[in-house]
């Protein structure tokens, strides 16, 4: 009994050592959404190119990709060949959102690069973003029939990201009842 | 001696100068935010001093020049403006961005263990420590019993070599 009073302290830090060591991997940018399941919220935006605006009533009943992006961001000039054959592949279609760039910018470069959205809004106050509680360019929601936000993901979408995360998670959501 | 003092007390202007300038620069709230209701600006600040700006993260909405932090301080002046009381307008913040989102972290379910996890190391330790203390002093008392007779004529014997009479 003494003797395994003794190890006490050595089991209190193993499991404090390899707990915090396990920590030091976390990326503390990568934060929770906090809309995950709930509906994404309403909104109605001019829209960036030439065709109409594109709201919230635009995505119901579908599942898709709302992809919040800008022309200054490094990451969505990345993520952007990867979106362009997701749009001719995937079958999901792509929604796009401009966050803080002027709208001359933002329809210039989607111009220059081909766009992969099937709307796309413009977002130049950062509103809508912040409604959505982005902090920072690129970042994907999965949105599912009923409308409500099933994933986020924050940073820009690769290949193996796609593979790995948005696959399986479309699959899944496929297969739920209509 | 009135030439050294002169120039000391130049020196401190300068250092003093230098300072000010310094902390008007890391001043983030801009004019064109402040609300002309001294009283709403006032919470406004108080309010902002506690959320945490997303992006750099270790900093709050108050003190960060980053965009998203000015977007939110804005944002909170119109709630504010709007009618929201202090609770509605972090409320707003937190719906979106998280708890994280409060500097200081609330006291709910999943922050029992930040709250009370020192307590309750402190008070681990304590029985620990409690436990070794009655052992050893338990100890001490065993060491003023009177020796047994072997004991004896060991001790005398390592003594006597040591100390030849």
């Amino acid at each position: 009994m003494q003797r395994l009073l003794a190890l006490v302290p050595i089991v209190i830090f193993v499991a404090l050592s390899t707990g915090l060591g396990l920590s030091l991997s976390n990326d503390p940018r990568k934060l929770p959404s906090m809309l995950i399941d709930k509906p994404t919220p309403a909104f109605r935006l001019a829209s960036l190119d030439d065709g109409d605006g594109f709201s919230s009533d635009d995505l119901k009943g579908k599942i898709a990709l709302l992809n919040v992006f800008a022309s200054w961001c490094p990451g969505c000039r990345v993520e952007h060949p990867t979106l362009m054959g997701l749009a001719e592949r995937s079958g999901v279609p792509i929604y796009g959102i401009s966050w803080k760039d002027d709208r001359a910018s933002g329809a210039l470069w989607l111009k220059a690069n081909r766009s992969p959205y099937v709307r796309v809004g413009d977002d130049a106050s950062g509103r809508l973003g912040i409604d959505l509680g982005v902090t920072g360019v690129p970042e994907t929601f999965v949105i599912d029939r009923s409308g409500r936000i099933r994933f986020r993901y924050a940073g820009p979408i690769t290949d193996e990201v796609w593979e790995g995360t948005f696959a399986p998670l479309l699959a899944e959501l496929r297969s739920e009842p209509q | 001696m009135k030439r050294h003092r002169r120039a000391a007390v130049r020196r401190i202007a300068i250092v003093l100068g230098s300072l000010l300038t310094l902390s008007a620069a890391s001043m983030a709230v801009t004019p064109d935010e402040v609300l002309k209701d001294p009283k709403l600006e006032a919470r406004a600040r108080a309010i902002s001093q506690n959320l945490r700006c997303l992006v750099c993260q270790n900093q709050s909405i108050d003190d960060s020049d980053a965009e998203l932090a000015h977007d939110l301080r804005v944002l909170l002046r119109e709630r504010l403006t709007a009618g929201d009381t202090d609770e509605q307008a972090i409320g707003f913040m937190v719906a979106r961005y998280g708890s994280f989102v409060l500097l200081k972290p609330p006291l709910q379910g999943d922050t029992l263990l930040l709250w009370f996890g020192p307590a309750l190391l402190l008070i681990v330790a304590a029985i620990g420590f409690g436990r070794y203390l009655r052992r050893h002093a338990g100890a001490g008392t065993d060491a003023s019993a009177p020796l047994a007779a072997e004991e004896q004529k060991r001790l005398d014997a390592i003594l006597s070599k040591r100390r030849p009479a």
